[in-house]
């Protein structure tokens, strides 16, 4: 007989997308609009279900671009909000993910990634929304995007999401591949685990004190909900710390600053990975989501060949995690980047490389996961 | 080396080929507590286009996700069967339903009419694929037939928890029967350079 | 004081550098006194009304209110504005829009925004054109006329926004002009008490872009055009076909009752609860 652990816990078979629903709901998310696509669909049916029976509420929209004003929308009102999507709804969403920077609204969109452009493949995996992620909308902007690469990472870093979108006021993106999406794996949840969660800090002066877009130490205002009697203007204009429209360059150019700096001055809170093995490696794969899976069956099949092989896994694709990939950019003589893209991380790898490490890609883009056996074969064949 | 067992489930849209995928890993993951991972492939069309749906069950975490060589390969269709026979191991297991899949691709195979069993014996072709969740539970031992019946009664439609049982228990007894026609696994003289 | 100074005092924001951004003449004006004194009339408190805008003459409206404010991206206020409506029913969300905003670019979510029936004002400023980018024509600009983009002629039919809230199915759609400012001002209270999707649309002018465009005058000229072409709804009643060409009707157009998405949700997380218990 098995040992069960002390604490009450419960198993799940969960997909990908259902622990994406479990992570939001226990983050606190209470409500969802969006717009049926594949494969992101089983995140609104299931939150069509669950939200009600914990008093939140679902909506589909007409189109992504109404799903996403509605999160924005419902996230000013004081609710934790979120929406999902793939590749075509993504696209539609860019426009009012822009106005959400702006304006500086927490909310959550899950990008299930599948093959494009266009309509491509709408029930194959993918990786080639990295860089739809990053620079999407228009203009300059901050943007954190986490990609899990196995079903309980979509529950943990969900939450993280939620968490780090209220902390700073700024949309998280998930990005999650259609084989992470679809695959159930087992979870065990603890009924008394301890989850952090983090809820977006109130002004906590009177109204008529209240500046709702002032820098801070942390550069992120306080935020104030529509109704709660701090009446402010929001607005997709460049505005000034009362939330006016402005143009005027002296208080532009501390308001754009202050976007990117209230994300690159916390850089340490975003990078989420994981190191295999990489402290001795000859050969570092650098991957992420579904390939990340390949990758270090790859590493461990390598090792016991006898080849020094580790693997860097991203979680956080946005802000890059420079840091991290400098680090086996050092200690590496060569680095791997599998991804199911054209070369979207590997562009950001070979970016920060300082010259000395030799970086090899492998571009899959043909609607199937990188196997084990090709990133195997390319070890082999550049080794 | 740890334990790893690949098993691919294959045939067309709208013969719970996913399904039987979940079901399985549940009763892998959930009543063994074992390590599981379950993904899936299909088409567009809610019906009639191809389905597959892969378990891989393991002792440790499972890094890759999908089916690499595979233990057991079951087969509804004839397309299905000519399209992933060749990923089988030289001692994996093919279970083919026989009322679709007439052509067999290698001499060592379960056939078993899963599809005519399910008219003929409970008049509802949609509980064929449970009989073959029984076939797979005897002639894999991967899963307890215990097991497979909690997993089972957990997923499907309340009310149709009789006909499922029966329908589970029919695929075991087939599966009893067609081990005795299957021909024994004899390893090659000359040792597969492709495994 | 008198009355209007009073209510300007109190809605209007001080710390928002005036003057506006409107052109001497503009109808928008006249609309916004309509708005707050409508608003003042229902005893809707500063704290809970939301007032959302898009983009355009019109959009720029909420900055100059003391209410919770929100100036969204172009047409989709109405997508804005059921998000905040739906996660705080309590707040009193009323949404202003211009022609272009509403119907072309927004048209999409202003239909599904009628048809879903969710407790929200939509309040519309038809001027038949795109003020803010210059006079280009807009799907209200009339069969025949001249802008900056049809400055041979305009070739397209114009939508009729009313009849369009109607089709849709708003249970509440009212039409007022700018010249009738009293009507306007029981039509806007008359919708922000319905529950329900409510529609007013106000049709005003815009004589820096139109009427120069038009040959059709001033903002005084353009007004007394409203007020030659405006039929009341009960007038309207007893006039034949013929004798209506050319005219537009203003009042209530429709009053129905239909049941609101709120309470229908209230409904679902019930029906969702008494599930999960079980």
């Amino acid at each position: 007989m098995k040992k069960k652990p002390k604490t009450p816990y419960k198993e799940f078979l969960l997909q990908g997308n259902e622990a994406i629903v479990e992570g939001a709901l226990r983050a606190g998310c209470r409500f969802f609009a969006g717009y049926p696509i594949t494969p992101a669909t089983e995140i609104a049916e299931a939150m069509s279900v669950k939200l009600p029976q914990v008093g939140g509420t679902y909506i589909q929209m007409e189109d992504e671009i109404a799903s996403m004003a509605a999160v924005i929308g419902a996230s000013l009102a004081g609710v934790k909000s979120m929406t999902a999507t793939s590749g075509p709804g993504f696209s539609l969403m860019q426009e009012n993910l822009g106005f959400a920077i702006m304006a500086e609204v927490p909310c959550v969109i899950v990008d299930a990634m599948r093959g494009g452009p266009s309509t491509g493949l709408p029930t194959s995996p993918s990786q080639s929304d990295v860089m739809q992620a990053r620079w999407g909308t228009h203009g300059d902007h901050p943007i954190i995007a986490l990609c899990p690469s196995t079903v309980r990472e979509c529950y943990d870093l969900t939450i993280k999401a939620f968490n780090l979108s209220e902390k700073f006021r700024n949309p998280v993106i998930i990005l999650v591949d259609e084989v992470v999406a679809h695959m159930r794996e087992k979870i065990t949840i603890f009924e008394d685990e301890e989850v952090e969660i983090f809820n977006r800090i109130k002004p906590n002066m009177p109204p008529e004190w209240y500046i709702p877009y002032v820098d801070t130490p942390s550069g992120v205002p306080p935020m104030a909900n529509f109704g709660e009697g701090y009446r402010y203007h929001v607005t997709g204009l460049t505005h000034d710390i009362r939330g006016f429209p402005t143009s005027r360059p002296d208080e532009i150019d501390p308001f754009i600053r202050r976007l990117f700096r209230k994300i690159s001055q916390h850089f340490s809170e975003l990078q989420f990975g994981e190191f295999y093995e990489t402290d001795d490696a000859d050969i570092t794969i650098i991957a992420y989501g579904c390939v990340a899976r390949s990758a270090k069956r790859a590493a461990i099949d390598a090792r016991q060949k006898g080849l020094k092989v580790g693997m860097l896994k991203l979680n956080t694709l946005w802000p890059f995690m420079r840091t991290a990939v400098e680090k086996v950019l050092n200690t590496s003589k060569i680095v791997i980047v599998p991804e199911m893209n054209m070369g979207q991380i590997s562009r950001e790898v070979k970016r920060v490389n300082k010259g000395s490490t030799k970086i090899f890609t492998i571009n899959k883009v043909d609607g199937t996961i990188i196997t084990p056996q090709e990133i195997l074969a390319r070890i082999k064949e550049v080794g | 080396m740890s334990f790893r067992y690949d098993i691919r489930l294959s045939g067309s849209g709208g013969q719970g080929i996913i399904l039987m995928g979940i079901i399985l890993a549940e009763a892998a993951g959930i009543y063994e507590g074992r390590h599981v991972s379950q993904t899936q492939s299909y088409g567009p069309e809610a019906r009639g286009g191809s389905s597959k749906a892969e378990v891989v069950i393991s002792d440790i975490d499972i890094d890759y996700p999908k089916a690499l060589k595979l233990d057991v390969l079951l087969a509804m269709n004839q397309k299905s069967c000519d399209d992933y026979y060749m990923d089988l191991k030289p001692d994996g297991i093919l279970i083919v339903d026989s009322t679709f899949v007439k052509q067999i691709p290698i001499a060592r195979a379960y056939q078993i009419p899963f599809t005519r069993i399910a008219r003929e014996k409970f008049g509802k072709e949609m509980v064929a694929n449970i009989i073959a969740l029984g076939a797979i539970t005897k002639l894999t031992d991967i899963v307890s037939p215990k097991s497979m019946e909690k997993a089972v009664l957990a997923r499907v439609p309340k009310g149709t928890e009789k006909l499922n049982k029966d329908a589970l228990n029919a695929g075991m007894a087939e599966a009893i029967k067609a081990r005795k026609n299957i021909l024994p696994f004899v390893r090659s003289e000359r040792e597969d350079e492709d495994t | 004081m008198p009355e209007i100074t009073k209510l300007i005092h109190k809605y209007l924001r001080h710390d928002k550098k005036f003057p506006h951004v409107w052109c001497p003449g503009c109808g928008i004006g006249i609309m916004l006194g309509a708005l707050i004194r409508a608003i003042d009339r229902c005893g809707f408190t500063k704290d809970e009304i939301v007032l959302v805008s898009g983009i355009g003459c019109t959009g720029r409206l909420p900055v100059y209110v003391d209410f919770n404010t929100l100036h969204t991206t172009h047409g989709r206020a109405l997508a804005f504005a059921t998000g905040i409506k739906l996660a705080n029913p309590k707040l009193k969300v009323i949404v202003v829009m211009g022609d272009g905003d509403a119907v072309a670019i927004g048209g999409n979510h202003f239909i599904h925004a009628a048809r879903r029936n969710i407790d929200l004002t939509a309040i519309i400023l038809n001027n038949s054109i795109y003020g803010m980018t210059g006079g280009q024509y807009s799907p209200t600009t009339p069969y025949g006329m001249k802008t900056t983009t049809s400055s041979y002629i305009h070739i397209e039919q114009a939508f009729n926004i009313s009849e369009l809230a109607v089709t849709a199915g708003a249970p509440f759609v009212g039409r007022g002009t700018v010249y009738h400012a009293k009507l306007l001002d029981s039509l806007m209270e008359k919708a922000f008490l319905k529950k329900g999707f409510a529609v007013v649309e106000v049709i005003s002018h815009c004589h820096t872009q139109f009427g120069k465009l038009n040959k059709m005058g001033g903002a005084v000229e353009m007004m007394q055009w409203q007020k030659d072409h405006a039929v009341t709804v009960e007038k309207a009643a007893t006039m034949s076909e013929e004798e209506l060409k050319g005219k537009f009707k203003i009042g209530v157009l429709v009053d129905k009752e239909l049941p609101v998405y709120l309470d229908e949700y209230e409904k679902i997380r019930q029906m969702a609860m008494s599930k999960k218990e079980k």
